[in-house]
């Protein structure tokens, strides 16, 4: 093996090295940092930890949307099986309306209410968000009418 | 009569871009193909701007009898949107990526760059790009169907869309994209014929800077649309949708940057190669993301999974077909010339692992949500990902900037360029100086990221300079020197935006103020105006100063009753150095509304910088054209644009 060629498997073996380690690294951070999705069935049957961040998706339960002190406002999601009460503060997005669906960004308080930092505004009335539907689908209240 | 002139239009453009492809290829053996190949480009962009000409009638005058316009359009839209909605939908945003397409395929044909064999077999691969896009869209995505009985009335164009934004965001973007392709079928053309020298990288550098030019703007485009459209605030969302074209860029920029190289002293050539073909494969994977439905957003206009698995079969073909030409082709190729571990080679291979690393971190934390999905886990990537690793890897990457410029071809002298350096580390040290005492709250991560911009902006000064006193400061040596400058400008703004902004959320009676980061706000309450095709709860602010009234701020909801949707207008008020940003919130009901406010330290920088950067594209580009054209100028060329 020639002073080049060593030169060159040098190389190679510390890109490779560092690719992994990199690699490695990515992963570690991508376990701490991804956000998963939960219906309200989810959420009854899982025991998930106080503070957690997930997001929530779901139906804004009729007649449960109530304003609170200052822009503070209290709803609940529900998928039809069960329901999560929220508590959010800041502006919803325009299409947020009773009985609509809705993804939520936050996580649970000690006493089972979904703090919520962020509700999702990004969809439109004839668009239903996919994991809404998926959550209702396998709750078996999702109707094809729509 | 247009829809079947335009469908026709497209039926043909398919037959030449056949022609082109074959053509193309023969074209390495003979001249006359070479010439066939060329006119079948010339005339397939005739034809596919025909179609869309025909398809831009039929938004124009409310042809309701063609679904895409009945689905897509209104009479009541005003005309801006009526044109701009042409692309505002899936199958009208292809026809402008053939459109792109074409234009590029007839440029080559046109100028014949790198010589007759090398564009006749880039024609023959554009050809095939054209071949596939057309039957997808004369296959899935057909604009110009018909729809019977024709409804007296369209269903509108989504509002988020109903923006000026519209007119400039997706063309530019597409221009980037699609630009992509030239540098990938000239690759393709050098591994077939197997010239990959410096005529090569020559020839093709105009496509990478054009396409360059039109992503930067592009993707500043559409931040700073989000960022006045969404009312959140923000600039950049870590969205699958904003990765997609933010990948393209990275290679194109590091691919910029390693055909420099390739281009002056022959080194890097298998690597360029291979960014050559990863850019446009970006740029694919890009359109696959966006267009196939898998991910949900604003840009994916229809979910139909048949399109999907089209473009999915056009990617892989595209892709596979140029790593299989270029494992069999480059193993043959002689590296290129040697260079000291100081030298500007060097520096622009930093560069590019650096600028490669950050492409990975995006591509992965973009893939990995769409492939668990594949298994049914649901999940999204947050953004503290993303800027856990891209944000140091850009910073590096800063740091080493403006060791670049500062060190000659094949061989450098460090010393000398750290002493050149050195008012830029001063400047560096200032600017962290003035952070850590003047801004709070107070952040060592602020005071490093503004020491790193100080020293990329300060190092730039340093090149103008020295270029200045030796006289060779010129269109070409002024392009590093913006665009680098730019790159400092824009990310100062990133995170003085992202570190020191203020944000408040009241709940105003009409009447009442709020204040925010030395502003006074003044909420004189909401009413309702009527515009074109909507409905608006228009509020008034006004901007209070010693007890007069020193400025107006008017954000709007607006109802667009025929597509049944809400959209937000902002407020913005700039200095230059900071946004008032004021976005109206929801009816609590008696005359109380929720407004939310936000202070942007900086926020016009991050716009100001990409449009440096941009600058700096256009001057490199620039210098290139003076030179074809006016071959007495002197040859910058050689310098190091």
């Amino acid at each position: 093996m020639n002073a080049r060629k060593r030169r060159r498997l040098y190389f190679a073996l510390a890109l490779l090295v560092a690719g992994a380690g990199g690699a490695g690294l990515v992963v570690y951070a991508l376990q701490d940092n991804v956000l998963y999705f939960y219906s309200p069935s989810d959420i009854a049957r899982k025991h998930i930890r106080q503070g957690v961040a997930f997001r929530i998706g779901g139906l804004v339960e009729k007649n449960s949307v109530r304003h609170e002190k200052g822009a503070a406002i209290g709803f609940v999601i529900t998928d039809g099986a069960n329901r999560v009460p929220v508590h959010y503060e800041g502006v919803l997005p325009a299409l947020f309306r009773e009985g609509q669906g809705v993804v939520a960004m936050g996580s649970l308080d000690g006493r089972g209410t979904f703090e919520a930092n962020e509700i999702l505004a990004k969809h439109d009335e004839r668009y239903m968000p996919p994991d809404v539907v998926a959550a209702l689908k396998r709750s078996g209240r999702w109707k094809e009418h729509r | 009569m247009t829809g079947e002139l335009g469908q026709l239009a497209l039926c043909l453009a398919l037959a030449l871009a056949i022609v082109q492809a074959g053509a193309g290829f023969l074209g390495l053996r003979s001249a006359a193909m070479m010439r066939v190949a060329s006119g079948a480009a010339t005339g397939g962009f005739v034809f596919v701007a025909l179609a869309f000409g025909a398809l831009v009638y039929g938004f124009v005058t409310s042809d309701f009898s063609i679904v895409d316009v009945a689905d897509n359009s209104h009479t009541l839209k005003p005309l801006l949107y009526k044109i701009t909605g042409v692309w505002g939908n899936h199958e009208g945003s292809m026809l402008l990526w053939v459109l792109v397409l074409s234009i590029y395929s007839a440029a080559i044909a046109l100028f014949q760059r790198g010589g007759e064999r090398l564009s006749s077999a880039a024609l023959g691969v554009q050809g095939l790009l054209s071949i596939a896009f057309l039957l997808f869209i004369l296959l899935t995505s057909n604009p110009f169907l018909r729809l019977d009985p024709m409804p007296f009335e369209g269903a509108g164009l989504n509002p988020l869309l109903q923006d000026p934004g519209l007119a400039f965001h997706p063309p530019t973007l597409y221009t980037g994209y699609v630009g992509l392709s030239a540098t990938f079928a000239y690759a393709a053309a050098a591994l077939i014929t197997g010239d990959v020298d410096r005529a090569w990288a020559r020839a093709s550098r105009p496509f990478v800077l054009i396409a360059w030019i039109a992503l930067t703007l592009g993707i500043a485009g559409g931040s700073w649309w989000a960022y006045y459209d969404l009312g959140w605030g923000g600039f950049w969302f870590w969205d699958p949708v904003e990765n997609a074209s933010l990948m393209p860029w990275l290679v194109a920029t590091a691919l910029l940057h390693s055909a420099l190289a390739t281009e002056r002293t022959g080194a890097f050539r298998t690597w360029t190669l291979l960014l050559s073909i990863m850019a446009f494969s970006l740029s694919l994977i890009g359109t696959f993301l966006v267009r196939s439905g898998v991910i949900v957003s604003v840009h994916a206009f229809a979910s139909d999974p048949q399109r999907g698995e089209f473009i999915l079969l056009i990617l892989s073909a595209a892709i596979l077909g140029a790593l299989g030409l270029f494992a069999w082709r480059a193993p043959k190729l002689e590296s290129g010339a040697a260079f000291a571990p100081a030298s500007r080679e060097t520096a622009l291979l930093i560069n590019n692992i650096l600028l490669v690393s950050a492409l990975a971190v995006v591509f992965i934390g973009t893939i990995y949500p769409i492939l668990l999905a594949a298994f049914g886990v649901r999940l999204s990537v947050g953004g503290p990902y993303f800027n856990a690793f891209f944000g140091p890897l850009f910073v590096a990457l800063m740091i080493v900037l403006p060791f670049g410029p500062r060190l000659a071809w094949r061989s450098g002298d460090i010393k000398v360029a750290l002493r050149q350096l050195l008012p830029a580390f001063a400047a560096a040290v200032v600017a962290a100086a003035i952070v850590l005492v003047a801004v709070t709250p107070r952040t060592l991560v602020g005071a490093g990221i503004f020491a790193v911009g100080a020293w990329v902006i300060a190092a730039s000064a340093v090149d103008a300079v020295l270029r200045l006193r030796a006289r060779t400061l010129g269109v070409a040596s002024s392009a590093s020197i913006l665009a680098h400058a730019g790159l400092g400008v824009a990310l100062m703004g990133i995170a003085a935006t992202s570190l020191w902004r203020i944000e408040s959320l009241q709940v105003l009676v009409p009447g009442e103020s709020m204040t925010i980061g030395g502003y006074d706000l003044r909420f004189d309450g909401v009413h309702t105006v009527f515009g074109p095709n909507y409905r608006a709860d228009h509020a008034d602010l006004d901007m209070m100063s010693d007890g007069r009234v020193a400025g107006h701020l008017a954000p709007e909801r607006r109802m667009y009753p025929v597509e049944g949707q809400e959209t937000v207008q902002t407020a913005i008020r700039t200095n230059g150095f900071e946004d008032l940003y004021v976005a109206l919130g929801d009816d609590r009901g008696q005359g109380r509304w929720t407004v939310r406010a936000y202070v942007n330290p900086l926020a016009p920088f991050i716009w100001f910088g990409a449009a440096l950067m941009a600058l700096g594209g256009a001057a490199a580009l620039a210098a290139r054209l003076r030179a074809r054209f006016w071959a007495r100028a002197p040859a910058p060329a050689m310098e190091q644009a």
